[in-house]
Protein backbone atom coordinates (compact mmCIF):
# COMPACT_ATOMS: atom_id res chain seq x y z
CA UNK A 1 0.00 0.00 0.00
CA UNK A 2 2.31 2.35 1.12
CA UNK A 3 4.84 2.09 -1.78
CA UNK A 4 1.58 3.04 -4.17
CA UNK A 5 0.59 5.92 -2.47
CA UNK A 6 2.64 9.14 -3.70
CA UNK A 7 3.26 12.01 -1.12
CA UNK A 8 3.16 15.35 -1.98
CA UNK A 9 6.32 15.86 -1.55
CA UNK A 10 7.15 13.17 -4.48
CA UNK A 11 4.39 14.08 -6.72
CA UNK A 12 6.15 17.31 -6.79
CA UNK A 13 9.54 16.07 -6.81
CA UNK A 14 8.34 13.65 -9.68
CA UNK A 15 6.81 16.88 -11.39
CA UNK A 16 10.21 18.56 -11.46
CA UNK A 17 11.42 15.62 -13.19
CA UNK A 18 8.26 15.26 -16.03
CA UNK A 19 9.19 19.19 -16.30
CA UNK A 20 11.98 18.25 -18.71
CA UNK A 21 9.72 15.32 -20.50
CA UNK A 22 6.70 17.07 -20.53
CA UNK A 23 5.63 18.66 -24.70
CA UNK A 24 2.84 21.05 -25.25
CA UNK A 25 0.41 19.88 -27.83
CA UNK A 26 1.50 21.89 -30.53
CA UNK A 27 4.96 21.18 -29.89
CA UNK A 28 5.94 19.81 -33.26
CA UNK A 29 4.72 22.64 -35.19
CA UNK A 30 7.07 24.97 -33.22
CA UNK A 31 9.01 25.52 -36.30
CA UNK A 32 6.32 25.88 -38.55
CA UNK A 33 4.69 28.68 -36.28
CA UNK A 34 7.52 30.55 -36.32
CA UNK A 35 8.20 30.80 -39.83
CA UNK A 36 4.82 31.95 -40.11
CA UNK A 37 5.69 34.91 -38.60
CA UNK A 38 8.68 35.34 -40.31
CA UNK A 39 7.62 35.24 -43.68
CA UNK A 40 4.66 37.66 -42.85
CA UNK A 41 6.92 39.96 -41.61
CA UNK A 42 5.06 40.17 -38.04
CA UNK A 43 1.97 40.42 -39.66
CA UNK A 44 0.74 37.29 -38.43
CA UNK A 45 3.10 35.77 -35.43
CA UNK A 46 1.83 33.10 -33.43
CA UNK A 47 3.15 30.59 -30.76
CA UNK A 48 2.17 28.55 -28.22
CA UNK A 49 2.20 29.10 -24.27
CA UNK A 50 4.24 26.96 -22.41
CA UNK A 51 2.22 24.66 -19.97
CA UNK A 52 0.47 27.74 -18.41
CA UNK A 53 -1.87 27.08 -15.01
CA UNK A 54 -5.45 26.89 -15.40
CA UNK A 55 -7.82 25.99 -13.69
CA UNK A 56 -11.18 25.59 -13.69
CA UNK A 57 -13.81 26.96 -11.17
CA UNK A 58 -17.56 26.36 -10.51
CA UNK A 59 -19.33 28.99 -8.28
CA UNK A 60 -22.05 31.64 -8.09
CA UNK A 61 -20.69 34.52 -7.77
CA UNK A 62 -21.90 36.56 -4.83
CA UNK A 63 -21.87 32.76 -3.09
CA UNK A 64 -20.04 32.15 -0.28
CA UNK A 65 -18.09 29.59 -2.70
CA UNK A 66 -17.57 32.46 -4.67
CA UNK A 67 -15.93 34.60 -1.93
CA UNK A 68 -13.69 31.59 -0.57
CA UNK A 69 -12.01 30.96 -4.30
CA UNK A 70 -11.82 34.99 -4.36
CA UNK A 71 -10.19 35.13 -1.04
CA UNK A 72 -7.51 32.01 -2.43
CA UNK A 73 -7.14 34.08 -5.80
CA UNK A 74 -7.10 37.31 -4.65
CA UNK A 75 -8.87 38.27 -8.23
CA UNK A 76 -12.85 38.84 -8.11
CA UNK A 77 -14.80 36.44 -9.93
CA UNK A 78 -15.95 38.16 -13.75
CA UNK A 79 -20.13 38.53 -13.49
CA UNK A 80 -20.89 38.42 -16.96
CA UNK A 81 -20.57 37.53 -20.79
CA UNK A 82 -17.58 38.62 -22.24
CA UNK A 83 -15.73 40.00 -19.10
CA UNK A 84 -12.10 39.06 -17.99
CA UNK A 85 -10.88 39.65 -14.51
CA UNK A 86 -7.19 40.22 -13.57
CA UNK A 87 -3.89 40.87 -14.74
CA UNK A 88 -4.51 39.21 -18.76
CA UNK A 89 -0.14 38.84 -18.57
CA UNK A 90 -0.45 37.18 -15.15
CA UNK A 91 -3.47 35.46 -13.00
CA UNK A 92 -6.42 36.50 -14.59
CA UNK A 93 -10.29 34.88 -14.92
CA UNK A 94 -12.00 34.08 -17.69
CA UNK A 95 -16.36 33.77 -17.89
CA UNK A 96 -17.20 31.13 -19.65
CA UNK A 97 -20.71 30.67 -17.80
CA UNK A 98 -22.42 32.29 -15.28
CA UNK A 99 -21.24 29.53 -13.07
CA UNK A 100 -17.97 28.30 -14.93
CA UNK A 101 -15.02 30.43 -15.34
CA UNK A 102 -11.27 29.45 -16.13
CA UNK A 103 -8.47 31.28 -13.80
CA UNK A 104 -5.40 30.91 -16.20
CA UNK A 105 -2.03 32.45 -15.10
CA UNK A 106 0.44 32.81 -17.90
CA UNK A 107 3.22 33.80 -15.81
CA UNK A 108 4.32 30.67 -15.01
CA UNK A 109 4.34 27.28 -15.77
CA UNK A 110 1.78 24.54 -14.29
CA UNK A 111 3.13 22.41 -11.30
CA UNK A 112 2.11 19.15 -9.82
CA UNK A 113 -0.41 20.27 -6.99
CA UNK A 114 -1.58 23.14 -8.77
CA UNK A 115 -5.33 24.84 -7.17
CA UNK A 116 -5.10 22.45 -4.17
CA UNK A 117 -5.23 25.69 -1.80
CA UNK A 118 -8.58 27.04 -4.19
CA UNK A 119 -9.95 23.15 -3.77
CA UNK A 120 -9.19 23.37 0.32
CA UNK A 121 -11.13 26.64 0.69
CA UNK A 122 -14.39 24.87 -1.10
CA UNK A 123 -14.47 22.47 1.61
CA UNK A 124 -17.87 21.76 2.57
CA UNK A 125 -19.26 24.49 -0.24
CA UNK A 126 -21.05 23.71 -2.93
CA UNK A 127 -18.83 24.11 -6.14
CA UNK A 128 -15.36 23.25 -8.19
CA UNK A 129 -11.96 23.79 -8.51
CA UNK A 130 -10.07 21.59 -10.73
CA UNK A 131 -6.52 22.04 -12.83
CA UNK A 132 -7.13 21.82 -16.58
CA UNK A 133 -3.61 23.11 -17.42
CA UNK A 134 -3.32 19.82 -19.67
CA UNK A 135 -7.04 20.36 -21.19
CA UNK A 136 -6.04 22.96 -23.69
CA UNK A 137 -3.37 24.22 -25.71
CA UNK A 138 -3.06 27.98 -25.24
CA UNK A 139 -1.85 29.57 -28.59
CA UNK A 140 -0.80 33.14 -28.36
CA UNK A 141 -1.82 35.04 -31.37
CA UNK A 142 -0.05 38.67 -32.31
CA UNK A 143 -0.21 40.84 -35.04
CA UNK A 144 -1.95 43.46 -36.84
CA UNK A 145 -4.02 40.92 -39.49
CA UNK A 146 -4.27 38.72 -36.54
CA UNK A 147 -8.16 39.52 -36.52
CA UNK A 148 -8.80 39.16 -40.01
CA UNK A 149 -7.20 35.52 -39.83
CA UNK A 150 -9.65 34.78 -36.51
CA UNK A 151 -12.48 36.24 -38.94
CA UNK A 152 -12.70 33.59 -41.83
CA UNK A 153 -13.52 31.33 -39.34
CA UNK A 154 -15.39 32.33 -35.99
CA UNK A 155 -19.20 33.49 -36.07
CA UNK A 156 -18.84 35.99 -33.23
CA UNK A 157 -18.40 39.62 -33.80
CA UNK A 158 -14.82 40.33 -33.29
CA UNK A 159 -14.95 43.91 -34.40
CA UNK A 160 -13.46 46.15 -31.92
CA UNK A 161 -16.90 47.69 -30.98
CA UNK A 162 -17.97 44.02 -29.64
CA UNK A 163 -14.82 42.25 -29.24
CA UNK A 164 -12.47 45.24 -27.16
CA UNK A 165 -9.40 44.79 -25.88
CA UNK A 166 -9.93 42.32 -22.67
CA UNK A 167 -12.64 40.29 -23.89
CA UNK A 168 -12.82 36.59 -23.97
CA UNK A 169 -15.47 34.43 -25.72
CA UNK A 170 -16.03 30.87 -25.46
CA UNK A 171 -16.85 30.76 -29.08
CA UNK A 172 -15.88 28.01 -32.46
CA UNK A 173 -13.44 28.92 -34.74
CA UNK A 174 -13.47 26.71 -37.50
CA UNK A 175 -14.93 23.72 -36.50
CA UNK A 176 -12.71 23.69 -33.23
CA UNK A 177 -14.51 24.80 -29.65
CA UNK A 178 -12.44 27.35 -28.29
CA UNK A 179 -11.72 30.15 -25.98
CA UNK A 180 -10.62 33.26 -27.30
CA UNK A 181 -9.62 35.86 -25.50
CA UNK A 182 -8.17 39.53 -26.77
CA UNK A 183 -5.72 40.50 -24.19
CA UNK A 184 -4.52 43.19 -26.20
CA UNK A 185 -4.32 45.52 -29.23
CA UNK A 186 -3.92 42.87 -31.83
CA UNK A 187 -2.66 40.49 -29.42
CA UNK A 188 -5.11 36.78 -29.31
CA UNK A 189 -5.06 33.80 -27.16
CA UNK A 190 -7.00 30.88 -28.24
CA UNK A 191 -7.29 27.71 -26.39
CA UNK A 192 -8.54 24.74 -28.31
CA UNK A 193 -8.61 21.32 -26.43
CA UNK A 194 -5.72 19.60 -26.58
CA UNK A 195 -6.57 17.11 -28.91
CA UNK A 196 -7.71 19.87 -31.14
CA UNK A 197 -4.16 21.69 -31.17
CA UNK A 198 -2.50 20.10 -34.42
CA UNK A 199 -5.80 20.88 -36.64
CA UNK A 200 -6.06 24.48 -35.35
CA UNK A 201 -2.55 25.31 -35.72
CA UNK A 202 -2.59 24.04 -39.07
CA UNK A 203 -5.74 25.86 -39.98
CA UNK A 204 -4.09 29.14 -38.51
CA UNK A 205 -1.00 28.57 -40.24
CA UNK A 206 -3.10 27.84 -43.25
CA UNK A 207 -5.01 31.32 -43.07
CA UNK A 208 -2.36 33.11 -42.64
CA UNK A 209 -0.51 31.93 -45.61
CA UNK A 210 -2.70 34.88 -47.51
CA UNK A 211 -0.41 37.38 -45.33
CA UNK A 212 2.95 35.90 -46.53
CA UNK A 213 2.98 37.47 -49.81
CA UNK A 214 2.93 40.61 -51.03
CA UNK A 215 -0.76 42.34 -51.72
CA UNK A 216 -2.23 42.11 -55.50
CA UNK A 217 -4.16 45.07 -55.93
CA UNK B 1 -27.82 30.72 -40.97
CA UNK B 2 -29.60 32.19 -38.18
CA UNK B 3 -28.31 34.85 -35.30
CA UNK B 4 -29.79 33.41 -32.16
CA UNK B 5 -29.61 35.46 -28.67
CA UNK B 6 -28.66 33.36 -26.08
CA UNK B 7 -29.44 34.94 -22.85
CA UNK B 8 -26.16 34.92 -21.11
CA UNK B 9 -24.08 35.76 -24.04
CA UNK B 10 -26.22 37.47 -26.04
CA UNK B 11 -26.81 37.18 -30.06
CA UNK B 12 -24.46 34.25 -31.40
CA UNK B 13 -24.40 32.25 -34.94
CA UNK B 14 -26.88 29.34 -35.32
CA UNK B 15 -23.59 27.05 -35.85
CA UNK B 16 -23.05 27.55 -31.74
CA UNK B 17 -26.37 26.32 -30.62
CA UNK B 18 -27.85 22.83 -30.06
CA UNK B 19 -31.71 22.08 -30.57
CA UNK B 20 -33.37 20.11 -27.42
CA UNK B 21 -37.75 20.21 -29.00
CA UNK B 22 -40.06 21.18 -26.93
CA UNK B 23 -40.10 23.28 -24.13
CA UNK B 24 -42.51 22.77 -21.05
CA UNK B 25 -43.01 19.20 -21.78
CA UNK B 26 -43.22 18.74 -17.26
CA UNK B 27 -41.93 15.24 -15.88
CA UNK B 28 -45.21 13.19 -14.24
CA UNK B 29 -46.47 14.55 -11.61
CA UNK B 30 -47.24 10.42 -10.47
CA UNK B 31 -45.32 8.83 -13.15
CA UNK B 32 -46.10 5.76 -11.35
CA UNK B 33 -49.90 6.21 -12.13
CA UNK B 34 -49.17 5.98 -16.47
CA UNK B 35 -50.23 3.16 -18.30
CA UNK B 36 -48.19 2.95 -21.69
CA UNK B 37 -50.08 5.10 -23.67
CA UNK B 38 -49.60 8.22 -20.86
CA UNK B 39 -45.66 7.47 -21.36
CA UNK B 40 -45.62 7.12 -24.90
CA UNK B 41 -47.32 10.52 -24.82
CA UNK B 42 -44.92 12.37 -22.39
CA UNK B 43 -42.03 10.71 -24.04
CA UNK B 44 -42.85 10.99 -27.99
CA UNK B 45 -45.74 13.25 -28.73
CA UNK B 46 -45.13 16.56 -29.06
CA UNK B 47 -46.99 19.55 -30.38
CA UNK B 48 -45.84 20.73 -34.21
CA UNK B 49 -47.87 24.10 -34.44
CA UNK B 50 -47.22 26.27 -37.14
CA UNK B 51 -46.72 29.41 -35.96
CA UNK B 52 -44.89 30.45 -32.22
CA UNK B 53 -42.91 27.56 -30.63
CA UNK B 54 -41.29 26.81 -27.15
CA UNK B 55 -38.52 25.14 -27.76
CA UNK B 56 -35.56 24.39 -25.58
CA UNK B 57 -32.20 25.19 -27.20
CA UNK B 58 -28.52 24.86 -25.72
CA UNK B 59 -25.59 27.32 -26.02
CA UNK B 60 -23.54 24.05 -26.65
CA UNK B 61 -20.27 26.41 -28.18
CA UNK B 62 -20.76 28.75 -25.47
CA UNK B 63 -21.70 28.66 -22.01
CA UNK B 64 -23.48 25.71 -22.50
CA UNK B 65 -26.57 26.43 -20.95
CA UNK B 66 -29.89 25.42 -21.91
CA UNK B 67 -32.92 27.80 -22.47
CA UNK B 68 -36.19 28.70 -23.76
CA UNK B 69 -36.96 30.01 -26.97
CA UNK B 70 -40.29 30.98 -28.62
CA UNK B 71 -39.87 30.99 -32.57
CA UNK B 72 -42.09 30.96 -35.31
CA UNK B 73 -42.05 27.61 -37.31
CA UNK B 74 -42.97 29.59 -40.20
CA UNK B 75 -40.62 32.49 -40.45
CA UNK B 76 -37.71 30.94 -38.39
CA UNK B 77 -38.07 34.27 -36.78
CA UNK B 78 -37.18 33.86 -32.94
CA UNK B 79 -39.53 36.01 -30.47
CA UNK B 80 -37.51 35.65 -27.39
CA UNK B 81 -35.51 33.68 -25.53
CA UNK B 82 -35.43 33.09 -21.79
CA UNK B 83 -33.97 31.20 -19.15
CA UNK B 84 -35.03 27.48 -17.77
CA UNK B 85 -37.37 28.00 -15.07
CA UNK B 86 -38.89 31.27 -16.10
CA UNK B 87 -42.36 31.35 -17.16
CA UNK B 88 -43.25 31.38 -20.94
CA UNK B 89 -43.57 35.32 -21.56
CA UNK B 90 -46.67 36.50 -23.11
CA UNK B 91 -45.73 37.39 -26.71
CA UNK B 92 -48.41 37.44 -29.89
CA UNK B 93 -47.61 35.88 -32.47
CA UNK B 94 -46.39 37.95 -34.80
CA UNK B 95 -48.14 36.24 -37.52
CA UNK B 96 -51.34 35.18 -36.89
CA UNK B 97 -52.52 34.12 -40.00
CA UNK B 98 -49.63 31.61 -40.47
CA UNK B 99 -50.96 29.53 -37.82
CA UNK B 100 -54.26 26.83 -38.27
CA UNK B 101 -57.11 27.24 -36.90
CA UNK B 102 -57.38 25.89 -33.31
CA UNK B 103 -54.97 26.28 -30.42
CA UNK B 104 -51.88 24.02 -29.70
CA UNK B 105 -52.45 23.50 -26.30
CA UNK B 106 -51.75 20.56 -24.14
CA UNK B 107 -55.21 19.71 -24.41
CA UNK B 108 -54.31 18.79 -27.92
CA UNK B 109 -52.55 15.28 -25.85
CA UNK B 110 -55.59 13.56 -23.97
CA UNK B 111 -54.21 11.57 -21.35
CA UNK B 112 -51.16 14.24 -20.90
CA UNK B 113 -50.30 14.15 -17.10
CA UNK B 114 -49.66 17.51 -15.25
CA UNK B 115 -46.83 18.03 -13.89
CA UNK B 116 -44.21 21.22 -12.51
CA UNK B 117 -43.10 23.47 -15.03
CA UNK B 118 -39.73 23.25 -16.58
ZN1 LIG C 1 -24.59 31.43 -24.07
Amino acid sequence: MAENTMTIDQSQASGQVAAGLRRTPAAHLTAEMAQVGERSQGAVAVRELAFPVQLGLRARPGSASATALEGVLGVPLPTGHGQVTGDPDGLHVVWLSPDEFLAVDVSREQVPGEGRELEDALEGLPGQAVDLSANRSVLDLRGPRVREVLEKGCHADLHPRSFGVGTAIATQLGPVPVVLHRYADSGYRVYPRASFADYLVRWVLDAAEEFCHEEVL
Amino acid sequence: MLSIPCPECGPRDEIEFHYGGQAHVAYPADPHSLDDRGWAEYLFYRDNPKGLFAERWQHAAGCRKWFNALRDTHTYEFSTTYRVGEPRPDVADPHPGAAPAGPSTPSNTPSSPAGGTL
